[in-house]
């Protein structure tokens, strides 16, 4: 990956992130890419009978970069990928805000497409990132889900967050 | 001996947030974070409650998830949290 030795391309942070600005960055100063993938996820406001008004997210700082920073580097060995970039937020969130940036810039399509995904699928089981959401019954915190488990076992790796037993 | 204990999300909330452990020289270390998570659970009504083993706990040793099975050695970052929900 052509990332400066000590540039992470993972960031852990409380401010917003602007996409458009993020996406520049992989391409900055090279040609060479063909393609760039890239996923945003959301707060939402939740069904009409439970209005989520914020989101919390609470982390482990220093394992939440290292574990990312992880995961790249088996995107990056699974598939072509020329840089890639993770930009997840924390603390308190409002409906319509954004959470997470993965992007992925490769040669061609395929690979920027699913290491995109890969990425989202190992993180959401994977990541240090606690949610708390907060509805007129007031906090709570939100369930791992199993599905996240399933999504990640398709790419060959077990995967053990929602469900029980040892991964 | 010595461990660095920390909980994070629902077990910071029931448990506060970790810290030091010490054990006596001549007392062995929990070997593994499984065997750690028992220990715990036998501290109070609310780690019992909280760590019981039918329970969803997740833990990392040394910022790296991690087992039940997972050894520890003197000086070990052990978190424990439950299943992660971030992205």
């Amino acid at each position: 990956m052509a990332t400066l030795a000590n540039t992470s391309p993972v960031r852990i942070q409380e401010a917003d992130f602007d996409v458009a600005a993020e996406l520049a960055t992989l391409q900055a100063g090279r040609t060479d890419v063909g393609a760039v993938a890239s996923f945003v996820g959301c707060v939402r406001g939740g069904t009409p009978g439970e209005a989520v008004s914020a989101l919390t997210l609470e982390h482990y700082p220093g394992m939440t970069e290292r574990a990312i920073e992880a995961m790249v580097a088996q995107a990056q060995a699974r598939f072509r990928v020329l840089d890639a970039r993770v930009v997840h937020r924390v603390g308190r969130l409002l409906p319509g805000e954004r959470i997470v940036l993965v992007a992925v810039a490769s040669t061609h399509r395929w690979d920027a497409f699913q290491a995109c995904e890969f990425l989202m699928d190992y993180l959401k089981t994977h990541a240090p990132f606690w949610k708390k959401e907060t509805t007129p019954a007031g906090e709570a915190w939100v369930d791992a889900r199993v599905a996240d488990d399933e999504a990640l076992a398709r790419w060959g790796i077990a995967s053990a967050n929602a469900s029980p037993g040892a991964p | 001996m010595k461990l660095q204990l920390r909980y994070f999300a629902s077990l910071r909330e029931a448990l506060g947030p970790g810290g030091e452990l010490e054990w006596p020289a001549d007392v062995a270390l929990p070997a593994t974070a499984g065997a750690l998570r028992d220990w715990l659970a036998r501290q109070s009504e609310a780690h019992a409650r909280v760590l019981a083993s039918q329970r969803l706990v997740r833990v990392a040793v040394d910022q790296v998830m991690a087992g039940p099975t997972t050894p520890l050695r003197e000086g070990a970052e052990v978190a424990f949290f439950p299943p992660v929900t971030g992205g």
